[in-house]
C-alpha cells in the first residue's frame, strides 16, 4: 500500500480583501462575504507562477520525506495555469529539486482536481513497484475575469505529496475513488485569458453530484462510514458548497472545520484540496483518519481515505507549516493586484 | 533585456539550486562558481558545491530605475548576502521594501521568475532571498 512519506504547502505573501474588489465593481461587500464566505484571497508576486509555487512546496515536502532528489521516480505536477502551454512545469521543478535526469515527468490539468489525480498515478506506480517515490502537486495562480464573481476567489498557492510505501509514511492512502463524466459546469478554451462557467450549473448537476459520487462510491468500496474517520475535507470553490455537501452527507460541521481554508486564502483551484490536506495533517494526530473529496469541473471527484501514522510528529517538525504562509501576509490595493495579475492593458 | 538560451542553459545549476564551487585545497567555496581557486591559483582542486540559500544581509539597496524586463518589479530590494557557507552573493530581496530590513537580517533562498523577455520567449527562473521569519 502507498502513503504520503513528505508534504509541504505554499500560499504567496499577498492578499486582496474580498470588499476591496466589490468596491469596484460596486457590489455589496456583506452579499458577497456572506454568499461565498470568502473574507479575503491570496495573490501571487509578479515574479510568481505556478511552477515556482511547486518548488516552495516541493522543497518543503522533500525536507520532510526525507529522501534523495535522485530517489524520486515520478514528478507530476496538476494546474490550470501552467507558465507554458508547451513545455512542462515538472521539468522546471524536478530539475530545481535536483531530480533530473532519471525520472519520468509531465503535467496534468484537470480544473481543479488536477493535484489529486497525480497522487493517484503515484499511487499505483509506487504499488506497482515502478517507481520507490513519485512527487505529486497541485498548483495555480487561478485567474477570473475581471468583476465575474469568481474574481472574488480565483486565487494562488500549491501543495506537494511526497508517496511511498506505506512502511516510511506519516499517513497511509488506505485507498481511492474516482467519479467523472463529460459537464460543461466550467472551461476555459484555448488562447482565452479568462474561464467561462455554467452559473448556476456549476451547483447541483457538477460539483454536488460528482463530490457525492466519488465520497460514497468510496465509503461502499471500503465499507467503511463517517463515525471512523476524525476530519472530512471536500473541495472549496467557496466556503458555502462544501459545507453545504457535508450536511446533504450527513458529516458533522465540526469534522470540515480545520480543513476550510477558502475563507482566508480563496480557492487555489489545483492547489485547493491538496493545500487543505496539508492544514490537516499540520495538526493531525497519529491514528486518526481523514476523508477527502476533490473536485474539478468538467468534471470528476477524487476521494481518498487516509489514516495518520505515528511518524508525522517527527516528520512535520521539519520546514513550515501551512500556518507560516497564511499568516505572513500583506494586503494590496485593486490597482496594484491588476498590476500583479497582468490585468492591464499592454502589460 | 535578452539573454541567449545557452547562457540560461549552462547557469540552471547555479540558478535553480545554487551549486557554486569548493576548493578542496583551501576549502574556500565560491558564488558565483569560480574554475580557478582565488588562493590556490592553479594548485587548487575545485569541484561543484551547493550552497543552502541561507545567509545575512550584508549590504542591501533599493532599485528605482530598472534595467529593461524589470520595470514592473519597482521598487525593488537588491542586497549582497553573506552566504553561510562563507562567501558573498549578490540577489534580489522578494516580498520586503527598505522599512522591512535591516543589516544582518536572516535570509534564506526562494524560486522566483528571474526574467521572462517577451510574450513567446523563454522564462527564467532562479534563486531569490526573503526575510527568514
Ligand atoms: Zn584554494
Amino acid at each position: 500500500m502507498a502513503g504520503i512519506v513528505g508534504y509541504g504547502a505554499y500560499v504567496p505573501k499577498y492578499r486582496i480583501k474580498s470588499e476591496t474588489i466589490a468596491e469596484v465593481w460596486g457590489e455589496d461587500p456583506n452579499r458577497i462575504q456572506k454568499g461565498l464566505g470568502i473574507m479575503e484571497k491570496s495573490v501571487p508576486a509578479i515574479d510568481e507562477d505556478s511552477a515556482t509555487l511547486s518548488v516552495e512546496s516541493a522543497r518543503i515536502a522533500m525536507e520532510r520525506a526525507q529522501i534523495a532528489p535522485d530517489e524520486l521516480g515520478a514528478v507530476y505536477v496538476g494546474s490550470e495555469s501552467h507558465p507554458y502551454a508547451v513545455k512542462p512545469t515538472a521539468t522546471m521543478v524536478s530539475q530545481a529539486l535536483g531530480a533530473t535526469p532519471n525520472l519520468t515527468a509531465a503535467d496534468l490539468e484537470f480544473a481543479c482536481k488536477a493535484g489529486t489525480a497525480a497522487m493517484q498515478i503515484c499511487m499505483g506506480m509506487v504499488d506497482s513497484n515502478m517507481i520507490k517515490y513519485g512527487l505529486a502537486i497541485g498548483a495555480d495562480t487561478a485567474q477570473g475575469r475581471p468583476g465575474d464573481a469568481l474574481e472574488y476567489s480565483a486565487a494562488a498557492g500549491a501543495a506537494a505529496y511526497i508517496i511511498g510505501k506505506d512502511d516510511q509514511s506519516l499517513a497511509i492512502i488506505e485507498d481511492t475513488f474516482s467519479y467523472t463524466t463529460d459537464t460543461p459546469d466550467f472551461w476555459r478554451r484555448t488562447k482565452a485569458d479568462y474561464p467561462s462557467h455554467g452559473g448556476r450549473f456549476t451547483g447541483e448537476p457538477a460539483y454536488f453530484k460528482h463530490v457525492q459520487g466519488a465520497f460514497n462510491g468510496l465509503m461502499e468500496k471500503m465499507d467503511e462510514k463517517i463515525d471512523n474517520y476524525d476530519y472530512f475535507i471536500f473541495h472549496q470553490p467557496n466556503a458555502k458548497f462544501p459545507k453545504a455537501v457535508a450536511k446533504k452527507l450527513g458529516v458533522p460541521k465540526e469534522k470540515i472545520e480545520l480543513g476550510m481554508i477558502v475563507p482566508i486564502i480563496g480557492n487555489t483551484y489545483s492547489g485547493n484540496t491538496p493545500l487543505s490536506l496539508a492544514n490537516v495533517l499540520d495538526k493531525a494526530k497519529p491514528g486518526e483518519k481523514i476523508f477527502v473529496t476533490s473536485f474539478g469541473s468538467g468534471a470528476g471527484s477524487d476521494a481518498f481515505s487516509i489514516k495518520v501514522t505515528d511518524k508525522i510528529e517527527e516528520k512535520r517538525k521539519k520546514g513550515y507549516p501551512l500556518s507560516h504562509f497564511i499568516e505572513n501576509k500583506e494586503y494590496v490595493t485593486y490597482a496594484i493586484y491588476a498590476k500583479l495579475r497582468k490585468k492591464y492593458k499592454g502589460m | 533585456m535578452k539573454e541567449s538560451i545557452s547562457l540560461t542553459w549552462r547557469r540552471i545549476p547555479e540558478r535553480y539550486k545554487m551549486i557554486g564551487t569548493r576548493c578542496t585545497t583551501c576549502n574556500s567555496n565560491f558564488f558565483p562558481p569560480r574554475s580557478v581557486c582565488s588562493k590556490c591559483r592553479r594548485k587548487g582542486k575545485i569541484e561543484p558545491f551547493e550552497f543552502s540559500g541561507n545567509g545575512k544581509i550584508y549590504s542591501f539597496t533599493e532599485i528605482h530605475a530598472a534595467p529593461a524586463g524589470f520595470e514592473n518589479q519597482i521598487p525593488y530590494v537588491m542586497a549582497i548576502v553573506e552566504l553561510d557557507e562563507g562567501t558573498r552573493c549578490t540577489g534580489q530581496i522578494v516580498d520586503a521594501t527598505l522599512k522591512d530590513l535591516k543589516i544582518g537580517d536572516r535570509v534564506e533562498g526562494t524560486f522566483r521568475k528571474l526574467l521572462s523577455d517577451d510574450p513567446e520567449g523563454p522564462i527564467h527562473y532562479g534563486f531569490k532571498f526573503r526575510l527568514k521569519k
